[in-house]
């Protein structure tokens, strides 16, 4: 396989957490938050759940609806801001006008459940991303295999979850490499189409390798 | 007579069998830019308790990825110790009475200690209260990021405290806490950095199973029969006459038997009241062990802990406790209370069970008695959820995280 003029960067991405003085008691008080809290806090809260629990392939799609789940008990109301999808979004606008839509229209139904307290309070807070190349960039699809076994979980997270958002694409950073560089459409799409809420970030990765291995075989 | 394991000097390489070889490479380059950078922490122990614990292994390792990091230690006689221990206590929500030299000792013993520390590096990190008021005579012009941490509880403090103290606090460059919960409304950034466990450390190691059936036996434990363990110093917030009483529940449908072992009773009154409550409270059932170790038997709490069926931490109220991630490291099934730190690490039903009561305890451990393939999966799942977030890599990574973050 040919060499792309347009080698694939392998970055190691480490997390912050910043605690916001933001917090809810009550699904008023959480509608209310997320009209204002920033966008980093919106991503820490759908998008960083993901890196945080990526060894569970249960519960957890966003911390909004655990909260709603484990400190409301509302499992009704759990399950549709569990439905959403981070995969359908690029921009945290969309997914803020989203989250913002369940929440509230949950609170024009239930006015007495809105006002209810929860045993815990949500904490609002948001994620510092710092970034730093990893010494190896890929150039053929075999080195980024091996590149590919490399990398930390919190690497793969960033390439493959919080990419999304940077490119603005409903893709992530390989798919967008296999298909801009090295012209691979259906590799692109494949891998694309791994599921980052019933794997792991181990078996995702090791998918991502089935897939490149098979290509490469081709 | 038990031979003790050897012990080995530590360097980071030893983490990645158990990290992973991708982490340890992750920082070394995370900390590429940050090579030379002098670090300064300073606490008031070199020895004993938790963040001294921390420091022993955070300093060494740091110092491996290039950073010159330096741990200062501050001096203070008694009377400064008995204030700052009332002040721990009334931070964390006791009624203290204070009188006001209490603070002007604080403040005294502090600006002593503060001009006989250079504390010139680029990275200040001053942990917990005591050192606190170091910050009063920060040099304006150096450029340098001072960071407090605060390792405990901050969520209810008793107000004449947190009044005196968070005019010091607001004027760092950022503030460390465990938990959200712990966090106060500051108008400076506040991170959440998970406390951490040493995978290495005597406490937590592997240890053979040989080792581990000697020690049991030697305490007279059947290794053959399902063990319940609780591991903490006897105390009434750690509710030891609560888990007797959910071991008895549990005692009807399991022929099961009872591990409540910690130490610090002999020098501690209430330590010592409670000890013997427990004692009575277990009587003369010889499936119960109370077990009052020594302040320093690390492998015997890793013996005891690594033999065990489940492990329980029923406190009443709790600050992180780490004795939740040192079991679920183990991959053992954890039964505790929704208190505290715990919920962080006890995720329920996915790395452990939690309850609210003493039946609640019981009911819990019977199911995993019942189910031993979901105890393991939950043991494992622990064990993963502390690999992510409750080791002393991740302590070091957040700490890189956060020079840079600053650096840049």
């Amino acid at each position: 396989m040919n060499a792309t003029a347009q080698p694939f960067q392998f970055v190691t991405a480490a997390y912050l957490t910043r605690i916001e003085n933001q917090r809810a008691m009550t699904m008023a008080e959480l509608l209310a938050c997320l009209g204002h809290s920033s966008d980093a806090a919106i991503f820490y809260h759908t998008f960083q759940t993901l890196g945080q629990h990526h060894f569970l392939t249960e519960g957890f799609s966003n911390d909004f609806a655990q909260w709603v789940l484990a400190s409301l008990n509302q499992p009704m109301l759990a399950e549709r801001l569990a439905s959403i999808d981070i995969r359908d979004y690029v921009s945290i606008a969309e997914l803020r006008a989203d989250l913002r839509h369940i929440v509230a229209e949950f609170c024009e139904s239930y006015p007495k459940q809105a006002e209810q307290s929860a045993f815990e309070p949500f904490y609002f807070c948001q994620a510092v991303e710092v970034t730093r190349p990893l010494p190896w960039d890929a150039k053929t699809l075999a080195g980024f295999r091996a590149g590919l076994e490399r990398l930390s979980h919190a690497s793969f997270y960033y390439h493959f979850v919080a990419s999304r958002l940077r490119l603005q694409l409903r893709t992530n950073d390989f798919s967008h490499w296999f298909e801009q560089s090295l012209g691979l459409q259906e590799l692109a799409a494949r891998a694309n189409r791994i599921d980052i809420y019933i794997n792991t970030i181990d078996t995702a990765r090791k998918e991502l390798i089935g897939l490149v291995d098979r290509e490469i075989i081709q | 007579m038990i031979a003790t394991p050897e012990t080995v000097p530590i360097s980071l390489d030893h983490y990645a069998p158990l990290v992973g070889a991708a982490e340890i490479e992750e920082l070394r380059t995370l900390a590429g830019p940050l090579e030379g950078a002098v670090v300064d922490m300073v606490n008031s122990t070199a020895v004993g308790g938790g963040v001294a614990e921390i420091l022993t292994r955070l300093i060494p390792l740091a110092r491996e990825l290039g950073l010159d990091a330096r741990w200062h230690v501050m001096e203070g006689g008694p009377e400064f110790y008995e204030i700052t221990k009332a002040f721990h206590n009334a931070l964390h929500g006791n009624v203290c009475n204070f009188r006001p030299s209490d603070f002007e000792i604080f403040l005294d013993y502090n600006r002593r200690n503060r001009a006989r520390l250079p504390l010139d590096g680029h990275f200040v990190v001053i942990h917990d209260p005591q050192p606190a008021a170091f910050i009063e005579t920060r040099p304006l012009a150096e450029k340098q990021t001072w960071i407090w941490r605060c390792h405990i509880d901050l969520s209810r403090p008793d107000p004449a405290v947190w009044n005196f103290l968070e005019p010091f606090v607001s004027r760092y460059d950022g503030a460390i806490f465990s938990s959200p919960e712990f966090s106060r409304q500051l108008p400076i950034p506040q991170y959440l950095f998970y406390p951490s466990i040493d995978p290495l450390s005597d406490k937590n190691r592997e240890l053979d199973a040989d080792f581990i059936e000697d020690v049991l036996v030697r305490f007279g434990i059947d290794p053959r029969r399902p063990i319940l363990t609780q591991i903490s110093r006897f105390d009434r917030l750690k509710d030891p006459l609560g888990v007797l009483r959910a071991y008895r529940i549990v005692k009807r449908y399991f022929d099961c038997q009872l591990v409540l072992a910690g130490g610090g009773a002999s020098d501690d009154p209430e330590g010592s009241a409670v000890l013997a409550e427990a004692r009575e409270a277990a009587g003369h059932d010889p499936d119960v062990f109370i077990l009052e170790l020594p302040p320093s038997a690390p492998l015997e709490v890793n013996a005891l802990q690594r033999g065990s069926t489940v492990v329980i931490q029923k406190s009443l109220r709790e600050g992180f406790g780490l004795t939740v991630a040192e079991a679920l490291w183990k991959k053992k099934p954890v039964v505790a209370s929704a208190v505290g730190g715990i919920p962080t690490q006890v995720i329920h039903k996915h790395t452990g069970l939690l309850a609210h009561s003493v039946e609640g305890t019981a009911y819990q451990i019977r199911f995993l008695l019942a189910h031993p393939d979901i105890a393991q999966r939950l043991g494992e799942q622990g064990h993963e959820h502390v690999r992510e977030n409750f080791l002393i890599t991740g302590n070091l990574k957040r700490y890189l995280t956060l020079f840079l973050h600053e650096h840049c």
